[in-house]
This record gives structure tokens, C-alpha cells and sequence, in this order.
């Protein structure tokens, strides 16, 4: 007998004679006292965000890049990575030539194992797209792909996200029930609410555990 | 100052470890601190106690919902994992997770693991035996990292190094890693990054446990704030999954409750800073991730409580560590005096299902039966109901058949022929009768040691004459009349 059907047999043998219980999921219970008016979602994810140290910036979808290169440059970052073959990525690129930033772009086009000591050790910040945000807990939803893999969002101390302000859901449920989610996930799926951070000593908060040390959120509003 | 207590030189039983504790001042006042802090945390991220209520039923009943058809999601949850590519395995015990996990290793020559913070893999006590068998088994959560350091256990589920202060924690870092001592917890913690930083890169496995398993798409969801789990996950080529068969749900939306109960008891948060949802390995076309993802099903017992419908509640549990969080008994005595995996009132009930209650007989009174813990549950566990029941399991003829493992411990024939006794004497009148004239008659001869009760306290005497007798003698002297 393997463990398996020895498992699965002692459950059955317990649920004999009973019946399932019936599906009492209620979405008013998670969706109710989560609602915003849409005027109101930036203002509470912004407000939670940047509780757990988050920095939020609100701006247009035509002059982010500007912002990008004034908050690398001022914290004196040698380079940033980013996926050139993403909208996002080509306009960045093309802001940074147009403007000689010194900056250097990096993009994540091999896999890890090709340069897992260069990524670990030597990307200064990140710069990655979004699936949306949730203004009930602050959270952006990362879908990694191929241009945007999974340790791009996780191993380089900064890191900036791109979100759309007409894609800020008034909380998970909605979320996931606009976007057919349990028709199928992708290998990951993240939802972050702010920079890496640990209260595991005297619970005592301390940010840039294991993560980035800084999130940066630039909200961007269509012109 | 050394505080420090591992494990091997604690006292045998729990009465001696807690009298130990109980009278080492700093670990009192680390723990009082600490459950001081987060019950405060929870009680404000609960703002709506409406909401609250309203969220624990929901969280209860989904969790009896997926424990109601149990069987049927763990074949669903294995059969949309296949799909997804990820190798599902089960374990009746922790040795057969433990080889496993071994295999799995072993076919990949590895030699270097790191693991994100897993409950279920302290049950199987992985890092012993991968470390027997010549496989570093690094433990990646600050706290996880600081207790391993130190060859210690964790005190707390959520919190493991709660019992350190930042000078313990110094001072082990200074001795362990050779790093020049600060109290400064952010230096602290970025000491313990650096160090990690270069096990994730070079390890050849990651381990993670899972909070909940999702049979609807196949997906594994850990919730976590450092980025540990994201690395332990991600970085290594081989992902091994560990976790109880009870961690099942149905639907990917019953983890909007669920998520949000479970951050919010344990650590007053909103939500972490990290939801990490894997649904399979890397894909031929992405360019990280680990190319192998396992998930191991571990019994360890958790039939034996589900097959008891009462204590099946047992497995509604979430891990959140509210209970203990505000335990009176926990804060007094912290996470060690337990001896087991799960401390607290959560450990009370579960451990008896995995040890045996022979092992702990005194956990289930080890509780003023205040109701805290019932209170808190973000997923309603009786708890307070089922340690009574494990009282009367503790102390049932152990020549019977017995309803949970190891029970009838406590079993004493004395007590047992005291109750007897005690119900003859009150359920004949007459007996009853001369037994009150003959106790307070010889009240002089009343015993002056009454077991434990006479270490602290003075003897109990017979009162000269029973309340019976007065309000005889009163009715008599008013003619009949009560007053």
C-alpha cells in the first residue's frame, strides 16, 4: 500500500456516511468593506504604502522617465534594469539616450544561471511593469514573464514599478474576478505591498532583509 | 548575562521547564514585550468588530467546507499540479518525508539547501537529518537563521528568535559569524543578509513550506515580509514544497479571506509585504525560476485527528500564532517550556495527534481555560473545548481502546476509585447524611496534608456543623418559616 491511498483510504474511511458541506463562500464579506470611490484608490494605496515605507510618486505616463532618472541619479546608481523589449522599456531607453544619462541600462535577456553572480551582486535597481494595484491593502500585482522574470522584482536593492492608475482595483476579490485569474495562473504570481522588511529581532522593523530595500511606486495617470 | 537556553539543556518535563522559565527574568519580559506588542498590532488591524466576526465565521466555515471533502480536493490539488509540472509526493510519516526530500536532493547531487520558513519541515526536523547525511541545511528566515545559529529551536511560530534580545543576538553574531558586535537591530539584520545573500545564489535546493494549497489551479501560495520565501523559491534550481495535508483549499478566492485573516491575527498587518503564488516550474521560454518544483504531503498524524470529528477542528488551523500571542500561560513560560514543534495553545491540541498525549500529559492542563485563545482564532478552533477533552482523553483506562494516541496517560486508580467514592457518598442520602455528621463531629481528625494543595496552602477543616444542620435548626427555631 503507498502512502498515497493509505492517506486518501483513512479520510474516506472517516467521511463515511457524511455529506460535503455545502459552498458557503460570501464575496460581500471581502468586497463590502472594501470599496472606494475611484477618486479615493490612489489616495488609500499611497497612504498604506508608503506606511511601510514605500515611495509613491504620482505622474503622467508621458514624463515617468524623467522621474526615473532623477531618483537613480540622486541616489547615485550606476545602473538600472529593464526590459527593452517592453513599451515601458523602449520609452526609458529612449529618454535616456535623448538625454545622455549616464546611468546604464541593463536588460534581463538570458537566463539566470548565465549571470546569476552579475545580477546578485552588481544591479543597482529594477525597473518592472504591473498587472495593477489594490487600494484596500497597497498592493501591486506582479505577473513575471519572460521579459520581466521573477528575480528582476526580488534581487536588486531598488526597485521601481510602473502602475497604471486605472488599473487600481478596490481589492483582491474584484481583482481576480476582472481578470479571470482562476482560469489560469502564470508560474508566479506577486502581489507586493512594500520594500523587503523583518521585525524578527525584539520586533524591531528593519527594511531590506532579504529583498529590495526600496520600493518605489510611480503611479502613472493618463494625459 | 547569558540567557540562552538550548534546547538539550532544558528540563526533562514541562513543570520543570516552566519553573525554569518562570524564573529567568529576561525571557519573562522578552516574551511579555514582545505579546504585549502584537496582540495591541492585532487588536488594531481589526478596527470592526462586525467585520471581524463576520470574517472569522467565513474563515471557519471554508475551512470545514475544505476539510468536508478533504479526499477529493487532495486528488484535485495532485492532479492540477501534475498538469502544471509539478511532482506531488506523499508522506504517512516524517521519515518518509524526510527521504523524500532526501531523493529529490540526492538525484541532483546537491549538497547545499536553504530553506524559507516552514513549520512542517521543524516537524520533520530536516536540517538534522539532511546534516546527517552531508547536505547543509540553512535556515533563511532572520529569525529561523538566528535560532539555527544558536542550535536552538524556535519559541514562536511566527516570531523564532522572540526570546533573543538584539545584545544575545549581537553577541552570537560576533561569536558564530566573527562580525564586530552592535546592538543596532538594521545592522543586525543586514549582517544576516549579506551572509544569505550568498547561500541563495549558491544553493542547489530551496525549501519552503506552504500556507495554503489551492486545488482550483494548482498553486502554492506563501505569504512572508522579508523576501526569504521569494529566494528560497526562485533563485535555487530545485524548489521542494513541504506541507500538511491540511492546507488544502478549494478555490483560488478563498484565500482573499483566508490572507487576510492570517495576516491580520498574526502580525496586525494588512497583508504582507510579499503574496507569493507558484503555480509551476520554470517554463521553456522564461528565463528563472527553478526548473523542478516538488510538494510533499505529510501526514504526521493528522488522520488520527480527523478521524475524531471533535478534534478535527485541529485542522482548521492557519498558523497564525494568535493564541499564543495572547495566552497568559505562553507569555508566561514561552515557546521552549512546550518541548515540541508547536508551542502555545495551538501546540496543545496538535501535538498530541503527532507525539502521542503520553508525551505531553500535562500540556492540556497547562491553561487556566481563560477562553483567549477560542476568542482569537481568526478560524473559530474551539480550543478551550478541546483541551477539555483532552483532559478526559489523558486520563481514560488505558486497557481501553483509545480515541486519540497515547491517551490515558494520567490514568489513576486511585483518583478513580476517589471519585467512585465521591459519587456514592452524593448519590445516597443516607450515606450523605452520616458522612456530614461524622466530618463535622471528628473535624479535628480531618487530614493535615492534602497532596499539592498543602504545599502553598493551609489545610481545609470541616466546618463545626454542616449548612444542612444550621438551616434545619433555623427553619425549626422560625417554626418552619425561612425567615
Amino acid at each position: 500500500m503507498s502512502a498515497r491511498s493509505n492517506i486518501l483510504g483513512k479520510l474516506r474511511n472517516s467521511l463515511a456516511g457524511t455529506t460535503p458541506r455545502p459552498d458557503e463562500f460570501d464575496e460581500g464579506l471581502v468586497t463590502r468593506p472594501w470599496r472606494y470611490a475611484p477618486e479615493d484608490r490612489i489616495a488609500r494605496l499611497r497612504s498604506l504604502m508608503e506606511a511601510v515605507h514605500t515611495e509613491v510618486h504620482q505622474c503622467r505616463s508621458d514624463n515617468w522617465p524623467e522621474l526615473v532618472a532623477d531618483l537613480l541619479n540622486k541616489r547615485n546608481l550606476t545602473n538600472l534594469l529593464c526590459a527593452p523589449s517592453k513599451e515601458h522599456g523602449r520609452a526609458l531607453q529612449a529618454h535616456f539616450e535623448a538625454t545622455e544619462q549616464k546611468v546604464e541600462l541593463l536588460a534581463y535577456d538570458r537566463p539566470v544561471e548565465a549571470w546569476k553572480e552579475e545580477l546578485f551582486w552588481n544591479v543597482d535597481a529594477s525597473l518592472t511593469g504591473t498587472l495593477g494595484g489594490i487600494a484596500a491593502t497597497g498592493t501591486i500585482v506582479l505577473w513575471p514573464d519572460r521579459h520581466e522574470p521573477r528575480l528582476m522584482s526580488l534581487v536588486p536593492p531598488v526597485h521601481i514599478a510602473l502602475l497604471r492608475a486605472s488599473e487600481i482595483h478596490d481589492n483582491l476579490y474584484d481583482m481576480m474576478v476582472a481578470q479571470d485569474w482562476a482560469a489560469g495562473l502564470p508560474t508566479n504570481v506577486l502581489l507586493v505591498s512594500g520594500p523587503s522588511k523583518t521585525a524578527d529581532i525584539e520586533q524591531v522593523l528593519a527594511y531590506g532583509a532579504h529583498g529590495p530595500r526600496e520600493l518605489i511606486v510611480l503611479v502613472l495617470e493618463d494625459v | 548575562m547569558n540567557q540562552r537556553i538550548p534546547v538539550t539543556e532544558l528540563a526533562p518535563d514541562f513543570r520543570g521547564r516552566a519553573e525554569e522559565a518562570l524564573a529567568d527574568g529576561q525571557l519573562r519580559n522578552n516574551f511579555r514585550v514582545a505579546m504585549d506588542s502584537l496582540m495591541t498590532k492585532r487588536a488594531n488591524a481589526f478596527p470592526d468588530a462586525d467585520e471581524r466576526e463576520g470574517l472569522r465565521e467565513l474563515g471557519n466555515r471554508l475551512k470545514a467546507g475544505a476539510l468536508s471533502r478533504l479526499p477529493d480536493l487532495l486528488e484535485q490539488l495532485e492532479q492540477k499540479l501534475t498538469e502544471n509540472g509539478v511532482k506531488v509526493h506523499w508522506a504517512e510519516t516524517v521519515e518518509e518525508a524526510n527521504d523524500l526530500v532526501h531523493g529529490i536532493i540526492e538525484a541532483r547531487k546537491g549538497r547545499q539547501v536553504v530553506k524559507g520558513k516552514s513549520m512542517v519541515s521543524e516537524e520533520m526536523e530536516m536540517n538534522d537529518y539532511l546534516a546527517e547525511r552531508g547536505i547543509e541545511c540553512l535556515e533563511s528566515d532572520m529569525g529561523e537563521y538566528i535560532v539555527q545559529l544558536d542550535n536552538e529551536k524556535p519559541s514562536h511560530i511566527i516570531m523564532p528568535a522572540i526570546h533573543k534580545n538584539a545584545r544575545q543576538v549581537s553577541k552570537l553574531f560576533h561569536e558564530k559569524l566573527g562580525e564586530p558586535e552592535t546592538e543596532d537591530v538594521n545592522q543586525l539584520i543586514q549582517i544576516g543578509r549579506r551572509t544569505l545573500r550568498r547561500k541563495f545564489m549558491d544553493a542547489d535546493v530551496g525549501v519552503s513550506g506552504v500556507n495554503f494549497a489551492i486545488a482550483e489551479t494548482g498553486t502554492l501560495l506563501l505569504v512572508e515580509n522579508e523576501g526569504n520565501g521569494r529566494m528560497s523559491t526562485t533563485a535555487p534550481p530545485v524548489h521542494i514544497a513541504v506541507t500538511g495535508i491540511e492546507k488544502v483549499v478549494p478555490n483560488l478566492r478563498d484565500v482573499v479571506p483566508l490572507v487576510s485573516l492570517l495576516t491580520r491575527s498574526a502580525l496586525g498587518q494588512p497583508i504582507t509585504t510579499y503574496v507569493n503564488l507558484i503555480s509551476g516550474p520554470r517554463k521553456p521560454d522564461e528565463l528563472d525560476g527553478p526548473e523542478e518544483v516538488h510538494l510533499v504531503l505529510l501526514d504526521n498524524g493528522r488522520t488520527g485527528a480527523f478521524a475524531d470529528a471533535q478534534m478535527r477542528q485541529t485542522l482548521n488551523c492557519i498558523r497564525c500564532g494568535a493564541c499564543m500571542n495572547h495566552c497568559p500561560v505562553y507569555t508566561r513560560v514561552g515557546g521552549h517550556t512546550y518541548g515540541e514543534v508547536y508551542p502555545g495553545p495551538i501546540g496543545k491540541i496538535i501535538t498530541p495527534h503527532m507525539a502521542g498525549l503520553d508525551k505531553v500529559p500535562d500540556h492540556p492542563s497547562a491553561s487556566s481555560l481563560c477562553g483567549a485563545c477560542g476568542e482569537v482564532c481568526p478560524v473559530k478552533i474551539p480550543i478551550p473545548e478541546l483541551l477539555q477533552r483532552l483532559r478526559q482523553e489523558n486520563v481514560k483506562d488505558p486497557e481501553q481502546p483509545q480515541q486519540v494516541k497515547g491517551g490515558g496517560a494520567k490514568y489513576s486508580r486511585t483518583e478513580r476509585w476517589i471519585w467512585r467514592g465521591w459519587q456514592m457518598l452524593n448519590t445516597r442520602p443516607g450515606l450523605y447524611r452520616s458522612f456530614l455528621w461524622a466530618a463535622t463531629r471528628f473535624r479535628a481528625l480531618a487530614p493535615k496534608k492534602a497532596g499539592p494543595w498543602t504545599e502553598n496552602h493551609s489545610a481545609p477543616v470541616p466546618a463545626r456543623r454542616s449548612l444542612h444542620d444550621l438551616a434545619a435548626r433555623h427553619l425549626d427555631n422560625n417554626g418552619g418559616r425561612p425567615s
